[in-house]
């Protein structure tokens, strides 16, 4: 499969004009005349009855009761509040909207917000929501086989249970949307979104309005990371609620505080496990509770639960299992769609599992892992072990194993008090949204008569490079150019009914649309040429620029070519449509082939940590990542690259902290540490599987990349339980708890 | 009234906006789009911008700075270079954008280290990146170079914009902070700022201490430095690395805030919020530092330790301004050393700190001057683990006893629990038994 453009390493399509800052953000867009502006006056308690809210004067307050539809942002379920009634679930949670004509008066009106609120104890751990059986998502389990006789009769049982915690998303630019109210309850919305539809959706829902009467429009986002899914539509319902009752346009930007305030993050978990076994390693039977901190509502929790499920064995097995996993409901702000989507978390399990077995049986856990590794999931579908010990393999190698491990074990021997460790790490993570409807895509393809070409589809540009890869596709197609490829804003008005930018979907969804509209008007101006060309269609080849005959004649450029169709009254406009084949889950049975393909990747890290203060350094990491035939290298491996550093953060050094009342002390980056450039390791070699083919129905037999990566950072904690020699590790793996670790070992 | 006057971009401006309006806002209302608002807080580096003079250039967030301070100086942009500059185009073509809304502060970031030099991290210590991991960051950095432009220089002067004061002289700000004592004083703004970046506040009176000659500069004397109240920890940064008595300070002062800080945030500053993680705090009470102070009274000299009373407070008088600090040298053959522990090596805060001052009489110590942020109200010395140490050799054993002998009672934050804190600061004296007795080893993670 020869291609001229797929596959090669473009850059990102926005790249020169971010450096230049002429790229526009929402909030560099010129505000339209008479332009107000909205800020959120927030619960300062964790839960309590409000009775009252004492408003500053001379702004314009928009409280529940001036909600024309109905009061709900819920994106999934029903019944989650925009704006708190009777009662308030969470410190951050939005009870009136301030409006007035300059931020600076809406930011201090809701600052100065007094609310009146009864306090009500908050539950604020997963345990004490366990206890009382509180939960948002009740337990989905996976089994297989008599788990109980399995774990008794095995020669080695352990126990274990530790912790993971929750992550802000920390896009640069901060949660935005300006809604411009037009004629007859029409509304405009600019919003930073991964979902336009559902912004669509939730914005008419709250002001009562079909769906056709609101456009949601989004050129770029300034990071997403799944922050800017569920959380992005009530923001823009918030600001078109404000326009609809003030008839202004309304901006509504929230700051760094109310942001991290105010919408949700990454699922914390709670994991409590048993297992068995066998003298070698082998893992014979695996009792397992996977237990995610939803926060007050269910938001996407249901979709993160499924994840963490189907991701618990990550690419191991065992012959009796029964994993259970639910999300509770605390008194958190509510707990949302964060790149890998309980993915990460579930497949922290076995690692721990792993290596507690590997310390106890005496074992080294690089055997345990190629022992227990596993051809299908315990839901039944298939894996490939052969290519995750493919890229474990090739990791080491890559880190050259042997001769860190030897470095690490000589620098321990001498040094008094600074220990290096060294960890691996590899998975398989399934690509495709857990509910399989949403596996869909529409794109709308317009050629000119000039010849360029304008590609809209229903995927939205946060920086991972989908709009160059998408456009890479359909420059195949017509063999133009890439430039000649002119990108529109994801807009509700040309894509209709569109799932959001996520689960690594973006390319694989939004590409073979593209390609579906692109080859729907190539057809058509192929059949046009060959008329001219005195040819057949397909034997047509569209390349350089041109449309080309067969036996080498001249055929004409792919301008003269779209003019032509134009006067011979033949459509240069197509939309194409996609639905991912295959997929299926029986929810019944917890058995099924819910992802259309597994992409697989392995990790080495090296660490140096300080046992005097627990501080530490990765020194090295050495990632593989198996892209299939990727679409654009070099935005894969900027992926990879990005995604590992971010779970870096995720596992070592981010961490939210509540105080006894549960309200959220870490609401800005002086206190929420997301790694900087330091932080890097001095060696990070990324590269991805060569030789590597998707399965076939894959576009240009690529594979995803979006989130998968993040897991490797997994073999920076595993490196720290080495350093450490503690095999369980509370995570973040913070200094704190490190030295913590290491007095208790 | 007059107006404020600044270059931007190297043509004249005059500015009608009130003199507390932030850099940043000024700049997006004109229409200058490029530097973003990320946190409003200094900590993300999205809305860097360079604040050149002659051939320096120092980065700043001007989502901290307001227009009154910039009065007179020179302003570059992200517009100001233009989208075929080397720096925008090493970075545009070496991958190093994703979401790109970070990276017009990271330009200016690396357009500024491409004249000041050193090590890139710490060039990008005040940017945050949420996409890239970094690595195409640096590695288009490492083809950069400098492109030669200098900008005109800066010569302070003394203006009033409404009730913004820019005194030019201590006698005019003595003056001043009589007439309006409920005045805010400020000098960089990076702890200040933020009540007009975050809390869009618009206060009355300041009194902006940054141009007032006596208290510029680090002057560096037989015995000790004398650093002005309004001198940039870039500059005491400058002086310490110049200087060997001081060069052990350098990577604990390369840790304090970022570059960006670091070109506004001052000493005196310091000094006057006197926070108890505030990191400048140990190393003059471990070194015994004398603060100046003038008032219409006259001039008075305090000793550190009595100038920092306790959470936030310090013994200024409502009718005093610091002037400068002189900080005495270590003695010859002194161990000087400066610990910090934080979540992230590079722009936080510190849950413990730890400044040291170790004389010695042959192998033993004569004397220990100990001193720990994070660890109390205030900073505050350790004398029972000073006295510990005093008379011994300083090994592993007495750092051991001086750490039992420890006698905090931390605070319990997201920075850090009491007993992680108390711990830390134990192994800190242990680290620093270990810089003494084994030179030859690196004392911790960082290279």
């Amino acid at each position: 499969m020869n291609t001229a453009i797929v596959g090669h390493a473009l850059r990102h399509d926005s790249a020169l004009r971010h450096a230049s800052g002429e790229a526009r953000f929402l909030d560099d867009l010129p505000e339209p005349a008479g332009t107000w502006h909205a800020a959120l006056a927030l619960s300062p308690v964790a839960h309590g009855r409000l009775r009252g809210l004492d408003l500053p004067e001379g702004v314009r307050a928009i409280l529940p009761a001036d909600i024309p539809g109905q009061n709900d942002i819920a994106p999934i379920g029903h019944g989650e509040v925009l704006l708190a009634e009777t009662l308030v679930e969470h410190h951050g949670q939005p009870l009136a909207i301030l409006v007035a004509p300059t931020r600076d008066a809406a930011l201090r009106a809701a600052a100065a917000a007094r609310p009146r609120i009864e306090t009500l104890p908050p539950v604020l751990s997963i345990e004490a929501a366990l206890e009382t059986g509180s939960f948002l998502v009740p337990p989905q389990i996976i089994a297989e086989g008599d788990v109980e006789a399995a774990l008794a009769a095995a020669p080695h049982r352990l126990t274990g249970e530790f912790r993971a915690g929750g992550q802000e998303h920390f896009y640069l630019e901060g949660q935005i949307a300006l809604a411009i109210p037009g004629e007859e309850g029409e509304m405009l919305v600019h919003s930073s979104t991964q979902h336009p539809t559902e912004v669509q959706h939730v914005v008419a829902r709250v002001l009562g309005e079909p769906y056709h009467r609101v456009t949601v429009q989004c050129r770029r986002l300034g990071g997403g990371f799944g922050g800017k899914e569920s959380n992005a539509s009530w923001v823009a319902a918030a600001a078109a609620l404000a326009a609809r009752v003030t008839g202004h346009p309304v901006k509504l930007r929230l700051s760094r505080r109310a942001d991290m305030a105010a919408t949700g993050k990454r699922h914390p978990f709670l994991y409590r496990w048993q297992a068995g076994f066998d003298e070698e390693g082998r893992l014979l039977a695996l009792d397992a509770t996977l237990a995610a901190d939803g926060g007050h509502s269910l938001d996407m929790s249901g979709g993160v639960v499924f994840r963490a499920l189907t991701h618990a064995l990550n690419c191991y097995g065992a012959p009796a299992l029964r994993v259970l996993a639910c999300a509770v409901k605390t008194n958190h702000v509510s707990n949302t769609a964060f790149r890998g989507f309980g993915g990460p978390q579930g497949a922290l399990l076995m690692e721990d599992v792993l290596h507690r077995a590997a310390a106890q049986l005496g074992h080294d856990v690089e055997s345990l892992r190629l022992r227990n590794l596993a051809d299908r999931t315990p839901y039944g579908q298939r894996l490939e072990p052969a290519l995750t010990r493919r890229v474990l393999a090739e990791a080491k190698a890559d880190a050259e194993w042997d001769r860190l491990r030897a470095e690490a074990a000589s620098f321990n021997a001498e040094h008094p008090t600074l220990r290096k460790g060294v960890g691996s790490f590899c998975c398989a993570f399934g690509i495709a949204f857990g509910i399989p409807h949403l596996n869909q895509a529409g794109a709308l393809v317009h050629v000119y008569t000039d010849g360029s070409i304008r590609l809209a589809h229903g995927g939205t540009e946060m920086g991972q490079g989908l709009f160059i890869k998408v456009a890479q596709v359909v420059a195949e197609v017509f063999g133009m150019p890439v430039e000649a490829v002119g990108l529109a804003p994801t807009s509700t008005a040309e894509i209709p009914n569109t799932s959001a930018t996520a689960a690594s979907t973006g390319s694989d969804l939004n590409g073979w649309a593209a390609h579906a509209a692109a080859m729907a008007v190539r057809d058509r101006m192929a059949e046009v040429a060959a008329r001219h060309l005195r040819c057949t269609p397909e034997s047509l080849r569209f390349e350089d620029g041109h449309v080309l005959p067969p036996g080498g004649n001249e055929g004409m450029r792919f301008g003269e070519l779209a003019k032509l169709c134009w006067r011979e009254r033949v459509s240069l406009s197509a939309t194409g449509f996609y639905r991912t084949p295959d997929i299926h889950w029986d929810a019944g049975r917890m058995r099924g082939e819910p992802f259309f393909y597994f992409t697989y990747g392995a990790a080495v890290a090296e660490v140096l940590l300080d046992t005097l203060t627990g501080e530490h350094r990765c020194l090295s990491a050495h990632l593989v990542q198996d892209c299939g035939r990727s679409l654009n290298p070099a935005i894969d491996l900027g992926q990879i690259e990005g995604a590992f550093v971010q779970g870096m953060g995720w596992l070592t050094s981010e961490e939210l902290w509540w105080d006894g009342d549960g309200r959220q002390r870490t609401l800005g980056p002086s206190t929420y540490k997301i790694p900087g450039s330091r932080d890097v390791p001095p060696v990070l070699r990324a590269r991805l599987l060569e030789g590597s083919e998707a399965r076939a129905g894959a576009l240009f037999r690529s594979k995803a990349v979006g989130e998968p990566p993040l897991l490797l950072a997994t073999a920076v904690v595993n490196a720290l339980r080495d350093a450490t020699g503690v095999p369980s590790l509370g995570l973040p793996a913070t200094a704190e708890r490190l030295l913590a670790a290491i007095r208790n070992r | 009234m007059a107006s404020i006057e600044i270059t931007l971009n190297g043509a004249r401006r005059t500015i009608e906006a009130p003199p507390t309006t932030t850099l940043l806002d000024w700049l997006r209302a004109e229409g200058l789009t490029g530097a973003k608002e990320g946190c409003a807080e200094g900590d993300c580096g999205a809305c860097t911008v360079v604040i050149e003079a002659g051939a320096s250039r120092r980065p700043v967030n001007a989502c901290l700075c307001v227009l009154g301070q910039m009065h007179g100086r020179a302003i570059r942009a992200v517009e100001g270079l233009g989208r075929d500059h080397p720096v925008v185009r090493a970075l545009a073509e070496g991958g190093a954008t994703q979401c790109g809304f970070c990276t017009p502060g990271i330009v200016m970031a690396a357009w500024a280290w491409t004249r000041s030099g050193g090590d890139p991290h710490a060039a990008l210590a005040g940017n945050l990146c949420r996409c890239t991991g970094y690595r195409p960051i640096l590695d288009a950095m490492a083809a950069m170079s400098d492109d030669g432009e200098t900008a005109p220089g800066f010569a302070a002067a003394s203006s009033q914009f409404g009730g913004f004061h820019l005194p030019a002289t201590l006698e005019e700000a003595v003056a001043l902070r009589a007439a309006f004592p409920d005045a805010m004083l400020l000098a960089g703004g990076t702890d200040l700022g933020l009540r007009f970046s975050e809390h869009r506040e618009h206060p009355a009176e300041v009194i902006c201490l940054l141009n007032v000659r006596e208290m510029q500069g680090v002057t560096v004397g037989e015995a000790c430095q004398r650093i002005g109240a309004a001198a940039p920890y870039a500059e005491w940064l400058e002086a310490c690395r110049a200087d060997a008595r001081f060069a052990p300070l350098v990577p604990y002062l390369e840790r304090l805030g970022s570059r960006q800080i670091r070109t506004l945030g001052t000493v005196g500053g310091n000094l006057g919020t006197a926070s108890p993680i505030g990191d400048a705090l140990p190393v003059l009470l471990a070194l015994g530092a004398v603060v100046e102070c003038a008032s219409p009274r006259g001039a008075r000299r305090v000793p550190v330790e009595e100038f920092l009373l306790g959470y936030r407070r310090n013994a200024l008088a409502s009718d005093e301004i610091i002037v400068a600090i002189e900080l005495p040298a270590p003695p010859p053959g002194a161990l000087l050393a400066a610990e910090k522990l934080s979540r992230r090596h590079d722009q936080d805060i510190s849950a413990v700190s730890l400044a040291a001052c170790v004389e010695f009489a042959g192998e033993t110590v004569s004397r220990a001057r100990l001193a720990f942020g994070g660890m109390a109200a205030t900073a505050m010395r350790a004398r029972e683990a000073e006295a510990v140490l005093t008379g011994r050799s300083l090994d592993d054993d007495a750092a051991r006893e001086a750490g039992a002998a420890l006698r905090f009672a931390p605070m319990d934050d997201h920075r850090g629990a009491a007993a992680y804190r108390l711990e830390a600061a134990r192994g800190l004296l242990r680290r620093l038994a270990l810089r003494h007795a084994r030179p030859d080893l690196p004392a911790t993670v960082h290279a």
